[in-house]
């Protein structure tokens, strides 16, 4: 079944685009040029490392051999020449950079190299500090939740890591909702509608009543969600 | 400066209507000048607590479309000249009621009076959003027992949430309010004691009105509870909760069980 139902070749597709390079104009005499280019790059050196460069040589008038010796001087200070303009395509070899046309002028803008922007990671828990009122759903799916007052009845808190509430747990707690069995759900006070650790779950009357009002914490042995009082 | 307030509970047949007409007359006793407004669009019950439903002509609603304006709608109390009302219409739902006539009507009464007291109806829709929706602070009305307490603490969440004070960042300062309160069936373990309201709504207590008689007499001849028996238990507890309201601060009492043997005797027997 690889037999190619008559597909047409796709047309070749071409785009233009532009972008911005530096243009060096070298005058004469070239030795000159070439110190001055050398005090700019002490000055800020890697300044040009990686970036486009564009020769223009209409204010000199050079012979092919003495373009070549240009561009190799160039490049031995670490300068990549992108393509030549201001001189007449004869003088140039194949083994040259191309000659260019149309460019305008633009702005570039002197800043200073950005600075690399460290990637914050992502806060991995979620800090309440106040009550969860009756009705109201905390979720918070990237990790741990930690409430420093009450759960009310009937609220709800959703988290992909662990619980911790450090009032009373009175409402509905959710645990490692995106299968993190080693989630936790700790509290000062367990009076709790529903515990549920990744979608095992125990219901109010299912929890110990010794257990009860007390400071507990619930995980998962196997398939059985656990309470055990934190001592 | 005048100062939205609004009576709200989640929950009906708590005490909200009769909570707002006792705190409004009090605070009218004391020389406030008080409006008390009626957001119980389509059923309508301020006006009887307060023994003026012969008197409505405009509504809350004629104001909000422009067919009256608001003094016309208004409503002196004739025991309090400071006290007004401000009904709402029976004959409409709460649909009638928009975010922008509401606004509109507090924007007016605030030049108008010191404190605006808004009725809430039951319930967590439209009317109940509406009514607090311009509060600076509220009244959270509670009965000792577990439903009620979780209805508050839901009002509570959206009060954090849902008023135009919380989407500013501000708070609306809150206070709870514990109506029907039986210090004899509190001690059987028959309602939540005042400590376990407490520890689950976690809200400053502005006042604790006893279980009585005496409010459902007041409601019957249409008089707030503060005006009818003045020297009533529940009349002293709101006098109490009013001063509260304005900054005073008065120790709580807790009502004390019904003392008299026979007194306690017959109390078991209908409990």
């Amino acid at each position: 079944m690889d037999a190619v139902v008559g597909t047409k070749p796709k047309p070749f597709r071409i785009r233009g685009r532009s972008y911005v390079a530096f243009v060096f104009s070298p005058v004469v005499p070239i030795l000159d040029w070439l110190a001055e280019v050398d005090a700019a790059l002490r000055q800020s050196p890697g300044f040009f490392v990686g970036k486009p460069v564009v020769l223009d040589l209409s204010a000199v008038d050079l012979s092919q051999n003495a373009i070549a010796q240009l561009v190799a001087n160039l490049e031995q200070r670490d300068l990549r020449i992108l393509g030549i303009e201001g001189v007449d395509a004869t003088r140039l070899t194949t083994s040259m950079p191309p000659l260019m046309m149309g460019g305008r002028q633009c702005v570039i803008p002197n800043n200073p190299p950005p600075k690399k922007t460290e990637a914050k990671p992502k806060a991995a828990s979620l800090l309440l500090d106040t009550q969860v009122r009756s009705g109201q759903s905390v979720v918070f799916p990237e990790g741990d939740i930690t409430v420093v007052g009450s759960v009310s009845s009937g609220a709800e808190i959703v988290a992909g890591g662990s619980i911790h509430v450090y009032g009373t747990l009175r409402g509905r707690a959710m645990a490692g909702i995106n299968g993190n069995l080693s989630a936790r759900i700790y509290s000062q006070k367990i009076e709790a509608e529903l515990l549920a650790i990744d979608g095992y779950y125990l219901t109010a009357e299912q929890i110990d009543a010794t257990l009860y009002h007390g400071p507990t914490q619930v995980w998962l042995a196997g398939d059985v969600v656990q309470i055990t009082p934190l001592n | 400066m005048a100062k939205v307030v609004v009576v709200t509970s989640g929950k009906g047949g708590v005490g909200k209507t009769t909570s707002t007409a006792a705190l409004g007359a009090a605070l009218a006793q004391m020389g406030e000048k008080v409006v008390v407004v009626d957001f119980d669009v389509g059923l309508r019950n301020l006006d009887l607590v307060l023994g003026a439903e012969r008197r409505v002509v405009f509504d809350f609603i004629n104001v909000v479309q422009g067919i009256a304006n608001l003094s016309q709608a208004l409503i002196r109390d004739k025991r309090l000249e400071n006290l007004w009302l401000l009904p709402a219409s029976q004959t409409r739902d709460k649909d009638a009621l928009t975010e922008e006539g509401v606004g509109k009507i507090i924007g007016e009464l605030r030049t108008r009076f010191d404190w605006i007291i808004c009725d809430s109806p039951a319930g967590i829709e439209r009317g109940a959003m509406l009514a607090m929706r311009y509060a600076d602070e509220a009244v959270v009305v509670s009965n000792p027992e577990v439903s009620s307490v979780r209805d508050s603490d839901r009002i509570i969440g959206m009060l954090d949430s849902k008023t135009v004070r919380a989407e500013k960042g501000e708070a609306v300062q809150k206070h709870l309010l514990i109506t029907r309160f039986d210090t004899a069936r509190a001690a059987r373990g028959e309602m939540l004691t005042i400590e376990d309201v407490l520890d689950i709504l976690a809200t400053p207590l502005l006042g604790i009105i006893p279980e009585s008689q005496d409010v459902l007499r007041a409601s019957n001849v249409g008089s707030p509870v503060t005006l009818n028996d003045a020297n009533s238990a529940p009349a002293r507890a709101y006098v109490d909760a009013a001063r509260r309201l304005m900054g005073a601060t008065i120790p709580m009492m807790v009502p004390a069980a019904r003392k008299g043997l026979m007194n306690r005797l017959l109390g078991r027997r209908a409990a």
